[in-house]
Parts: structure tokens; C-alpha cells; sequence
């Protein structure tokens, strides 16, 4: 980590994370109204067409959002600090990234064994945690949910090839 | 005294022994999602909730609204504890309690705690009793206009009383109104900003974003703060207790006034949060002891504390009375009620007395329940927070995603989460609040229908807000709190600049 903090912390300014995420709002507020006027946001013969309300509410969010990025565009000199430090970053990507595949996982290997190995990645690699540590509660944690969910309450959760061959 | 025999018949509801075994499953279980990090109040209700539906809403109400009780009662434990805040609302609690706790008053500051969370909540219990059934029948009278425009003062008022930049506050707000929209509208039958995709149509379902952007999202954040635990132990007995017990009513005013602040704030959709710190900023301002604030003072645990706990409990009355949660895990709860196929609003108190009053007596006993188990449980709930994080949060992510596939059986809402999760943690970085986002999102079709409904009555013209003197004096008041931002600074200018301006600080 000593390393790491040498170099430099800066990622990306606060001030381009406000202009990134308020663009965005305007992105979406467009696809919005461009939607909603589509499909009629007038008065119809009967009353308001269906997208007469959220077209508006497109139009509330694109004023609000605008003003957002054009006081973060005019001050220039603001916000000029890191949005998040690097060392910062890499922890969330840490979590975010093994998160991303333990959900993509789900849908192959079922959760409860996706879990299983979710939660072993997890300990091993960022907990450092020796495997006899590890292996009860990778083990545990996704057996009591299956006690919980699939007898107790009666909620089927995704499964996978290894239920199947278990016989459920 | 209608409402007191209504009251004595809800008692009689909550006499079966499987509803006080709940009532405890729930506050246990609502004590450790408060004193995790990554679950909240409303995620932890909104992952909780598919497991009710086998029960009878009487029984699913009663263990959801205990896990929300128990989420109020566990937040304190790691403020004062570990100087971590398990739940936003008690960030103020802080500020005196972990200096108490250092000082090896832990005992008292969790034991000032509890019970000022317990005189709290129990307050705005007696509000809900007494209020809740004049509330209920004024508003029978109610029609779409009068409705819309109740909802219309709920939103302004977060623009009005939201600490976030107003124009980022109606951005995130108009994001749950325009999520809400998505999917089939049910009146005309279109369909609406599904771009041609089968599963837009469902819509975007307000449990998985709230497990997404409070839980996924906290966890980020958690992680990137690098947390380590490092707690004070905690030596909580019967004699501390007393000791406390006995030195409280000295403190009566700050109670009081927590109590107030915390109805108030709970009943217009403040919340928690805001209520805790305002209640706090006031206690410093008006007690003797006010200087020595933050360096451990009980008053300064008291205040935030009996503010947070009433506000979360009175943010149940403009839930059950009119439909509108008060805050996120309000709204989760009336979300259950739709599941449930209960109408919340004011029908409720006629058709569904054993229902309303079950829950407000669930209230009462809910809470001395919850004050204790915490008062007995402290330990062993310390000693979950020393489980390292890199232990815990995976399992968080793991029950996260569990009850965002439970909601509706869809593997497509795992992914759904991920991305309310990444939004949550760009949005809390920013300054973007989530609790109008998530109230935009579950009342979005029902204020919308209140909306259209008002249009047809008076055949497009905006004046039927106007039209008589209740809506028009809400609607009035809706767009002052609406303006409130620019009115404040135009009152602060007009004022002379030597005098500081009045702030819950």
C-alpha cells in the first residue's frame, strides 16, 4: 500500500464526475420526452394521452439537470479535487468487479453455489484468510440459506447444475 | 376515547403468540441490520418482505415493522461503539456518544440511548393513536385533486427542506417519476419508454432499486473508506442502566423537544436524518451544557436519538392515513401493503380496523420489545461488528442479491441492483438524495393517476388546484416549499448581515 500512496492519488476531478452524472440526467430526461411525445403527450379526446405526465416530468429533469451541469461547466476552477482517491478507487473496484461476475455466476451455477465461491474468492483474496478459515463459512452461509429460503419459507432462489444433481 | 378502544382491539389482535414470536424475529433481526453496515432499515425490509408473503398481513406487517423498530434501536450501538454510524440517521449520535464511549461511558451513552429512542418512539405512538383516525376520516373526503396536491407538497418539500442542492434534488426525484413510468400504463394501455424490450415491461420495481442503491451502493462506499473496526467494548449491566434511568429526567426539555422535532419532521417527509441532526443542533443551542457538546455529553446522545426514533415512528401516520410514506422505509412498508393487496390511505382505518390497529398496538409492545433486547443483546451484537468486513460484506452482497431475485423470481434484477448500486454510490458522492428518488419511484403511479384524474375533472385546466380553499391553500403551501430555497436567500438578504442566519447546525 506504501507504494501505492506515492504515487500520485489524483483520478478524476469532482468537478468532471458532476458535468459526467448531470449529463447523463440530460441524456435520460431526453430519451424521455423523445419517448413520451411519441407516443402522445397531449390531450387526447378523452383526456391526457399517456405520456402527457411523464413527458413533463422529462421536462422538469432536463431543466434541472441542465442547471446542474451548466453551474459545474461555468465554474471552472471548482471542484477541481479528486472525486475519489486512487487507493480509494481501486478498493471499490475491488468489491465492484468480483461482484460483477459473482451476479453474471448466478445465472450459470445457480446462487447457491455461486455464492459459495463469491464469498471464498472474497475471504482469500482481499481478507487473506487461510483456507480452513475460509471453507466453513463459504460452505455454511449458502447451505442455511438454502435451509431458510427453499424448506423454511418456501422461496425457490436460482439453481444450478449441482442442485439438479442433488435432486432438486 | 373511540380511539382508545380501538386501541384495547388491537391489543386483542396481537394476542396471538405467533405474532409476539415475530414481533421478536423482527426487532432481533432489524438490530443486526442496523448494526451492519450495507443494510438499512429500508433495504433490510425490502429483502425481508418476499419472506412474509406466505404469512397473514397482520403477522407480515408486525415482523417488518419490528425489523424497522430494531434497525432504529441497532444504529445507535455502532455510533457509540465504533464512531461508525450504522444508519444515517445516526450520524449525530456521534458526535457525543463514541467521546462517552471513550471515556468508558459506554454503558450510559448506549443506556441514554435506548430509552431516549424508546420515550421518542413512544410519543409519536400516542400522536399516531390519537391523530391518525381525525386524519383518516378528513381525508375520506379527499378527491384526486386534494390527493395530488398532498403529494405534490411531499415532494416540494424535500426541494424546500433537503440540505442537497435543490435542482439535485428534483433530478433525482423526476428519475423515480420517470422510472415509475416505464413499463405498461394502465390506463390507456400503451406502453411507455420500454424501447421494444420484453422486460421493460414489468417496469422497474422500487424493492430492487431501494436494495440497490441503499445496499449495494452503501457497501461501495463502506469499502472505500477502507473500514476497520475498532470498537470500545461495551460493559452493559442492570446497574449502569438504572444509574442512567435515574439521571435522565434531568433532561426532560431536550427529550421533549427530540420528540417534537422528530413527529414533525417524520410526519412531512424529513425523516430521520434531518430530524436527528436539527434535534441535536437545537439541544446544543438551548442547553446549559451546550458548550461541551461533542466532547461526550448524555444530552448530546438524548437529542438526535429521541428525534431519529420519533420520526421514524411518525413517518407511519401520512403512510397509513393518506398513502404517503414519510420516508424510504415507510415507503417499503406501504409497498408491502400494495403486495398484500391492501389499499393504504384512509379506506384502511374503515376496512381494515384489525389490520390498523394490530400494527399501531404492535407499535407499543414493538418497542418495548425492542428497548430489551437491545438493553440485554449489546454484547453480542459488538461482538458482530469485530467479524472482519472482508467477512461480512460478501455476505451482505450475497443476501442483497437474494432479495433482489425474490421480489419478482427475475434473475434480470440481480443485474438491475448492480447498476441502482453503482448509482447509489455516484449519487451519495454527489450529494444526490436517494429518499426522494425512492418515494418518486413508489408513489409515481398513484400520483400520477391523482394527476390525470384532477385533469379530467376539470378538463385540463391547472385552476382545479385552486378550486377550493384546502387544496388550494396545500398547493399554495407546496410551491412556497418549492420556492423555499430562493425564498430564504431573498429573506436573508433583506435581513441585516451582522445577524447569522438561523441554521439547524
Amino acid at each position: 500500500m506504501a507504494q501505492q500512496a506515492e504515487r500520485s492519488e489524483h483520478t478524476v476531478s469532482h468537478r468532471a464526475m458532476e458535468l459526467l452524472v448531470s449529463g447523463l440526467f440530460v441524456a435520460v430526461s431526453c430519451l424521455v420526452m423523445y419517448d413520451n411525445w411519441r407516443i402522445g403527450a397531449r390531450w387526447g379526446t378523452d383526456g391526457p394521452q399517456a405520456g402527457y405526465f411523464p413527458f413533463y416530468i422529462g421536462v422538469i429533469m432536463f431543466i434541472a439537470s441542465a442547471t446542474t451541469f451548466g453551474t459545474h461547466l461555468m465554474a471552472r476552477h471548482e471542484g477541481s479535487e479528486s472525486f475519489v482517491g486512487r487507493s480509494e478507487l481501486v478498493r471499490v473496484v475491488q468489491v465492484l468487479v468480483p461482484t460483477v461476475v459473482y451476479v453474471l455466476l448466478i445465472g450459470y451455477l445457480g446462487l447457491y453455489v455461486a455464492s459459495a465461491i463469491f464469498i471464498a474468492f472474497f475471504m482469500a483474496w482481499l481478507g487473506k484468510y487461510p483456507l480452513w478459515k475460509i471453507v466453513p463459512v463459504a460452505i455454511l452461509i449458502p447451505v442455511a440459506l438454502f435451509f431458510m429460503f427453499e424448506v423454511w419459507f418456501l422461496v425457490p432462489l436460482p439453481k444450478g447444475p449441482l442442485e439438479t444433481a442433488l435432486g432438486y | 376515547m373511540e380511539a382508545l378502544t380501538s386501541l384495547i382491539h388491537g391489543f386483542g389482535v396481537l394476542a396471538d403468540p405467533m405474532n409476539i414470536v415475530y414481533m421478536f424475529i423482527g426487532i432481533f433481526l432489524g438490530v443486526l441490520i442496523g448494526v451492519l453496515p450495507g443494510l438499512g432499515g429500508a433495504n433490510g425490509v425490502a429483502i425481508l418482505l418476499p419472506l412474509t408473503f406466505s404469512m397473514s398481513p397482520v403477522s407480515a406487517i408486525i415482523m417488518l415493522s419490528s425489523i424497522y423498530w430494531g434497525a432504529l434501536f441497532g444504529g445507535a450501538i455502532t455510533s457509540i461503539l465504533f464512531n461508525i454510524p450504522g444508519e444515517p440517521w445516526s450520524v449525530a449520535t456521534t458526535f457525543d456518544g463514541y467521546p462517552l464511549a471513550q471515556k468508558g461511558r459506554a454503558g450510559e451513552a448506549l443506556a441514554t440511548a435506548f430509552t431516549g429512542s424508546f420515550f421518542g418512539a413512544f410519543v409519536a405512538t400516542l400522536l399516531l393513536t390519537f391523530l391518525a383516525p381525525l386524519i383518516a376520516r378528513f381525508a375520506l373526503q379527499f378527491g384526486p385533486a386534494e390527493f395530488f396536491s398532498v403529494y405534490l407538497l411531499t415532494f416540494c418539500s424535500f426541494v424546500g427542506m433537503g440540505k442537497e442542492s435543490p435542482f439535485k434534488v428534483i433530478s433525482a426525484m423526476m428519475l423515480g417519476f420517470a422510472l415509475a413510468a416505464v413499463g405498461l400504463d394502465t390506463v390507456t394501455g400503451q406502453l411507455r419508454m420500454t424501447f421494444g424490450t420484453t422486460e421493460l415491461l414489468r417496469g422497474f420495481d422500487f424493492l430492487v432499486a431501494v436494495i440497490g442503491l441503499f445496499g449495494v451502493g452503501e457497501i461501495l462506499l463502506t469499502m472505500e473508506e477502507g473500514l476497520a473496526f475498532k470498537g470500545k467494548t461495551a460493559k452493559i449491566n442492570f446497574r449502569v442502566v438504572l444509574q442512567t434511568w435515574k439521571e435522565l429526567p434531568k433532561y426532560w426539555v431536550t427529550a421533549m423537544r427530540g420528540a417534537i422535532v422528530g413527529c414533525w419532521m417524520g410526519i412531512t417527509p424529513g425523516g430521520a436524518t434531518p430530524a436527528s441532526f436539527m434535534s441535536y443542533g437545537l439541544a446544543k443551542r438551548f442547553s446549559r451544557n451546550g458548550p461541551k457538546f461533542g466532547t461526550g455529553e448524555i444530552e448530546g446522545v438524548l437529542a438526535p436519538e429521541t428525534a431519529a426514533h420519533a420520526a421514524g415512528t411518525s413517518a407511519l401516520l401520512p403512510m397509513l392515513t393518506l398513502g404517503i410514506p414519510g420516508s424510504p422505509t415507510a415507503a417499503v412498508l406501504l409497498g408491502g401493503l400494495l403486495i398484500w393487496g391492501l389499499q393504504p390511505g384512509p379506506l384502511l382505518f374503515v376496512e381494515q380496523r384489525d389490520f390498523v390497529w394490530g400494527l399501531i398496538a404492535s407499535i407499543y409492545l414493538g418497542n418495548v420489545a425492542g428497548l430489551i433486547v437491545v438493553l440485554t443483546t449489546v454484547p453480542l451484537f459488538a461482538a458482530i461488528l469485530r467479524v472482519p468486513f472482508s467477512i461480512i460484506a460478501p455476505i451482505i452482497l450475497v443476501i442483497c442479491a437474494v432479495g433482489a431475485y425474490t421480489v419478482h423470481n427475475a434473475l434480470l434484477d440481480i443485474s438491475v441492483m448492480l447498476v441502482f448500486g453503482v448509482l447509489g454510490y455516484l449519487f451519495k458522492k454527489l450529494g444526490y438524495p436517494l429518499a426522494p428518488l425512492v418515494l418518486a419511484l413508489v408513489l409515481g403511479d398513484m400520483a400520477e393517476s391523482s394527476f390525470r384524474q384532477a385533469m379530467l375533472v376539470s378538463q385540463g385546466s391547472v385552476r382545479i388546484f385552486w378550486s377550493n380553499p384546502l387544496v388550494g391553500s396545500i398547493v399554495t403551501l407546496a410551491l412556497v416549499m418549492l420556492f423555499w430555497p430562493l425564498i430564504s436567500r431573498a429573506l436573508g438578504r433583506l435581513r441585516t448581515r451582522g445577524r447569522a442566519p438561523v441554521q439547524a447546525e
